[in-house]
């Protein structure tokens, strides 16, 4: 898929993702990326750190969310900057052992700006879990063909 | 527990090279729930014109988070690890990362400010991928926030 600025508006819905996560995950994301901080796969841990249970990585959260801008830019090397603040953790219960997942998180996108100098598309996503937004000011910057 | 407020300004130069592996990127991609064949199939990212595998947008935490632990471990540093939590992350692709770079990350503490009992202290990597010879190429540049909880926060 090639994207043209002049097919492009503010405002445009880039689509939806949902992604489950349970607390296997966090182990993998955590072997992956080198995070073992254990406030994300041990609950004692988590709460005797005045946390209310495992965690998601704030990063494993940033990580998933960003496949729907791939996927919408056809090529990850088109996203040239990324950022984000975490602003509520995603609790993970332990599921282990059932089909359920520990936590849901809805991911949706749309055209914040567009910038023709530089011929880019600031895509603004939205993340939520447990009815509460979890990232803020979640951007992706896409270079456009 | 009282963070080093002289950490400002103060910066770690490159140590370690992290080789970047083909399985590397598909366990990353897979971690992270991403599907795009351009992280796991060689064919595929040629078709797009990479040399070789395209890391995820957010792979590039790996190395910054390396480059990060040399503060967090610092005992001058004063951080409790296990009261970490992370405020806010960017990241700036100057190219993208391909497999089969070979990065090195230098770590500047850009700022520290203390926050109820705590602080909040923010770090940038500047990634380089090594060339020929002494030569290195900007890759990414990474600006992250931690605060650090006091007690009761």
């Amino acid at each position: 898929m090639s994207l043209s600025i002049h097919e492009l508006s503010p405002g445009q819905d880039i689509g939806s993702r949902t992604v489950e996560v349970t607390r296997t995950d966090l182990v993998k994301y955590a072997g992956a990326s080198g995070d073992f901080n254990p406030i994300h796969w041990n609950e004692a841990f988590a709460t005797g750190v005045e946390l209310p249970g495992v965690i998601a990585h704030g990063m494993f959260t940033m990580g998933s969310a960003v496949q729907l801008v791939t996927d919408w830019a056809g090529d990850p090397a088109a996203v040239v900057d990324f950022q984000t603040r975490f602003t509520k953790p995603v609790l993970v219960t332990d599921t282990t052992g059932t089909e359920e997942p520990g936590a849901t998180i809805e991911v949706s996108g749309l055209i914040g700006k567009l910038d023709a100098e530089a011929n880019t598309a600031r895509i603004d996503l939205t993340v939520v879990a447990a009815g509460q937004k979890v990232l803020m000011k979640a951007q992706a910057v896409v270079k456009l063909s | 527990m009282t963070i080093n407020p002289d950490l400002q300004g103060r910066s770690y130069p490159a140590a370690e090279v992290y080789d970047v592996g083909r399985e590397k990127i598909r366990e990353f991609a897979r971690a992270v729930k991403a599907t795009h064949p351009a992280h796991f199939d060689v064919d595929a990212a040629k078709g797009l014109g990479h040399a070789d595998l395209v890391a995820p947008p957010t792979f590039a935490i790996i190395i910054a988070q390396r480059a990060d632990a040399q503060l967090i471990e610092d005992p001058e540093a004063g951080i409790d690890f296990s009261r970490v939590v992370h405020a806010d992350q960017r990241f700036t692709h100057h190219r993208p990362i391909f497999a089969g770079d070979r990065l090195v990350a230098e770590l500047h503490v850009d700022g520290v400010r203390a926050m109820g009992g705590g602080a909040m202290i923010t770090t940038r990597s500047e990634i380089f991928a090594l060339g020929s010879g002494d030569s290195r190429e900007p890759v990414t540049t990474t600006t992250s926030s931690i605060l650090v909880r006091g007690e009761g926060q």
